[in-house]
C-alpha cells in the first residue's frame, strides 16, 4: 500500500488566511471571535473569516455559488499553489476533490425562505439557483468548476468529524489509485445559518460571554458552550513515490487513522468509542501511545464533551508519560466541517519550529479535564514534535482520529 | 416610462448579475449572451428580478425577446408603462 504525504496546504480561518499568519497568532495567544448579528436569532459570538474571495473567483461566480464554495475554492487554489502544482500541467482527470462538510444547504435554504417571506411566501420568487447551491456535492463541485478539474469529487458529510474525514477519504482515493492528486480536508459556512446558533442555544450548548474572545474556552471550569465559526483547510495529498518523483516539498506524512461510530446517542459522545478510534489510528500507524508527541483535541467547550474526550485520551494514553494536549477552538471557535483540518494545519509547523501552541482562555482548569498536567495552557511550550494525533468527533457518534508524522 | 428609463432598469439588473462586466460599452443591437457571457441561469435571474422589482412577468415563450438590449427594451417598455 502506498504511503500518503501532504505536499500543499491552503486555509482560511478567523485568525489568518495563510498558515504563517495563523501560526503567529496561535503562538502569540491571539484569538479572533466577534459578536455577530444573526437573522432571527440576534447576537452571538462567532468566528468570521475575511479572506479575499475575488483572488480566485469572479464576482459573478461567487454570487451564483455559495460561501462554502468560495471558501473551498480559496483553500484549494492556495493549496495547489503551495504544492507548486498547476492544473494545466497535469492530467485533470486524475485530480480529485474531497471536501468534508458538517452540513450543506442550510444557509442557502434559510436565505431563500427569508427572501420569499418578503413576497408572502409565494414560491414563484424562490430562486432557480437553489438546487445547484444545495446539492450535497456543491462546495467540492465548485472547486472543480473553478479549477477545471475533471476527476472525481464529492463532499464527505461527517458532522464535526468532517475535516479529518475529508483528509482520510482523499488518502483512501490515492491508495485505491482512483486519482494521482487528491485535494482533501474540510470547510464550514455554518455561521451564516441562524439554525445552527438557535439549535445549539436550544441544547443549552451555545457559548455566551461579554467578551467574545473569551467565549470559547475548552477545558476551563467556566466554559459554557460552543462558539460557531466558519473557515476551511484543504490539503494536497499525493502518494509518496509520486511526490518524490516530482521533487515536491513534503510537509508531512499521513501514517494512520481511525474512523468509527458510537451508536449510542444522537448528540452525547461515547468516550469508549472515541478511545477505540484513537487506538485504531495508533494500530494502523504501528505506533505505541508514548510515541505521540501532541494530541490536537476536538474539545468544543461544552461541559460534557470536553470531559468525555479527556477521559477517552486517558484511557488510551494513561497518565504518564503521555502526549501533550492542546486545543485550537479557544482561538476562533468551532469551525464545524473545517475544524479537524484547520486545527491540524495550525499544529503542523510544530514539526519545524519545535513549539506547541497553547489552549487559551483556561483561567481555571476544570479538575475533571485535568490530564496529568499535559494540557498546554495559555503559553506555548518548546517540544520536539514528530507525531501529531488529531481528533475530530461529531453528532450521531461519528469519530475520526488522524495521525501525521514529521517527514524527514 | 421612457425607453431610456427602461434601459437603465435592465442595466441595473445586469449589473448585479454580471458585476465583472463593463456595461458602458454594450452594443444594444448585439446579443447580450455573446457580449456579456450570460447563460440561461443569468437570463432566469433577469426574469426573476423583473418579477421581484417591477412585478413584470416574462413567460417562457417570450425569453427570445430578451436577446439584445434593444429587443429587451422594446419588449419591456409597454409592460412597464
Amino acid at each position: 500500500m502506498s504511503r500518503i504525504v501532504i505536499t500543499g496546504l491552503g486555509l482560511t480561518g478567523p485568525i489568518g488566511n495563510d498558515l504563517a499568519t495563523m501560526r503567529e497568532n496561535l503562538l502569540a495567544g491571539k484569538p479572533n471571535v466577534q459578536m455577530m448579528d444573526m437573522r432571527y436569532f440576534g447576537e452571538a459570538p462567532a468566528g468570521i473569516c475575511d479572506f479575499e474571495v475575488t483572488r480566485y473567483q469572479k464576482r459573478k461566480d461567487a454570487r451564483r455559488g455559495t460561501r462554502a464554495g468560495s471558501i473551498s475554492i480559496y483553500c484549494a487554489q492556495e493549496a495547489f499553489a503551495d504544492a507548486g502544482l498547476k492544473v494545466s500541467e497535469l492530467d485533470e482527470s486524475r485530480i480529485g476533490v474531497f471536501v468534508g462538510t458538517t452540513e450543506h444547504g442550510n444557509v442557502e435554504t434559510e436565505n431563500e425562505i427569508a427572501n420569499i417571506k418578503e413576497f408572502d411566501y409565494d414560491c414563484k420568487y424562490w430562486t432557480h439557483h437553489h438546487n445547484p447551491r444545495t446539492v450535497a456535492n456543491s462546495p467540492a463541485g465548485e472547486v472543480c468548476l473553478n479549477m477545471g478539474i475533471h476527476g472525481p469529487h464529492c463532499c464527505v458529510g461527517a458532522a464535526c468529524a468532517a475535516g479529518n474525514y475529508g483528509l482520510i477519504y482523499a488518502a483512501q482515493q490515492l491508495m485505491l489509485n482512483e486519482v494521482d492528486i487528491a485535494i482533501g480536508g474540510g470547510v464550514s459556512e455554518s455561521i451564516h445559518t441562524f439554525g445552527i446558533f438557535a439549535g445549539f442555544n436550544s441544547q443549552n450548548a451555545l457559548a455566551r460571554n461579554d467578551d467574545p474572545n473569551k467565549a470559547s474556552r475548552p477545558f476551563d471550569k467556566n466554559r459554557n458552550g460552543i462558539v460557531v465559526a466558519e473557515g476551511g483547510a484543504l490539503y494536497v495529498l499525493e502518494r509518496l513515490e509520486d511526490a518524490q518523483k516530482r521533487g515536491a516539498n513534503i510537509i508531512a506524512e499521513i501514517v494512520g487513522w481511525g474512523i468509527n461510530t458510537d451508536a449510542t446517542d444522537f448528540v452525547l459522545p461515547n468516550p469508549e468509542r472515541q478511545a477505540e478510534c484513537m487506538a485504531l489510528a495508533l494500530k494502523r500507524a504501528g505506533l505505541a501511545p508514548d510515541q505521540i508527541d501532541l494530541i490536537s483535541t476536538h474539545a468544543t467547550g461544552t461541559p460534557e464533551g470536553d470531559i468525555r474526550e479527556i477521559s477517552a485520551i486517558k484511557s488510551v494514553f494513561g497518565e504518564t508519560p503521555a502526549p501533550y494536549i492542546n486545543n485550537s477552538k479557544s482561538f476562533w471557535g468551532h469551525a464545524m466541517g473545517a475544524a479537524g483540518a484547520l486545527e491540524l494545519a495550525g499544529n503542523i509547523p510544530s514539526f519545524k519550529d519545535g513549539l506547541i501552541h497553547p489552549t487559551i482562555n483556561v483561567d481555571e482548569l476544570d479538575p475533571e479535564c485535568e490530564a496529568g498536567g499535559r494540557i498546554v495552557i495559555n503559553k506555548p511550550i518548546e517540544k520536539e514534535v514528530n507525531y501529531i494525533l488529531n481528533n475530530s468527533f461529531g453528532m450521531l457518534g461519528i469519530n475520526a482520529a488522524l495521525i501525521i508524522k514529521k517527514f524527514i | 416610462m421612457t425607453e431610456a428609463e427602461v434601459r437603465q432598469i435592465v442595466i441595473d439588473i445586469i449589473e448585479d448579475i454580471a458585476p465583472d462586466e463593463d456595461l458602458d460599452s454594450i452594443n444594444d443591437e448585439e446579443s447580450l449572451r455573446d457580449q456579456l457571457g450570460l447563460d440561461s441561469m443569468d437570463f432566469l435571474d433577469i426574469v426573476m428580478e423583473l418579477r421581484k422589482q417591477h412585478k413584470v412577468e416574462v413567460p417562457e415563450e417570450d425569453y427570445p425577446k430578451l436577446a439584445t438590449m434593444q429587443s429587451t427594451v422594446d419588449y419591456l417598455t409597454p409592460k412597464l408603462s
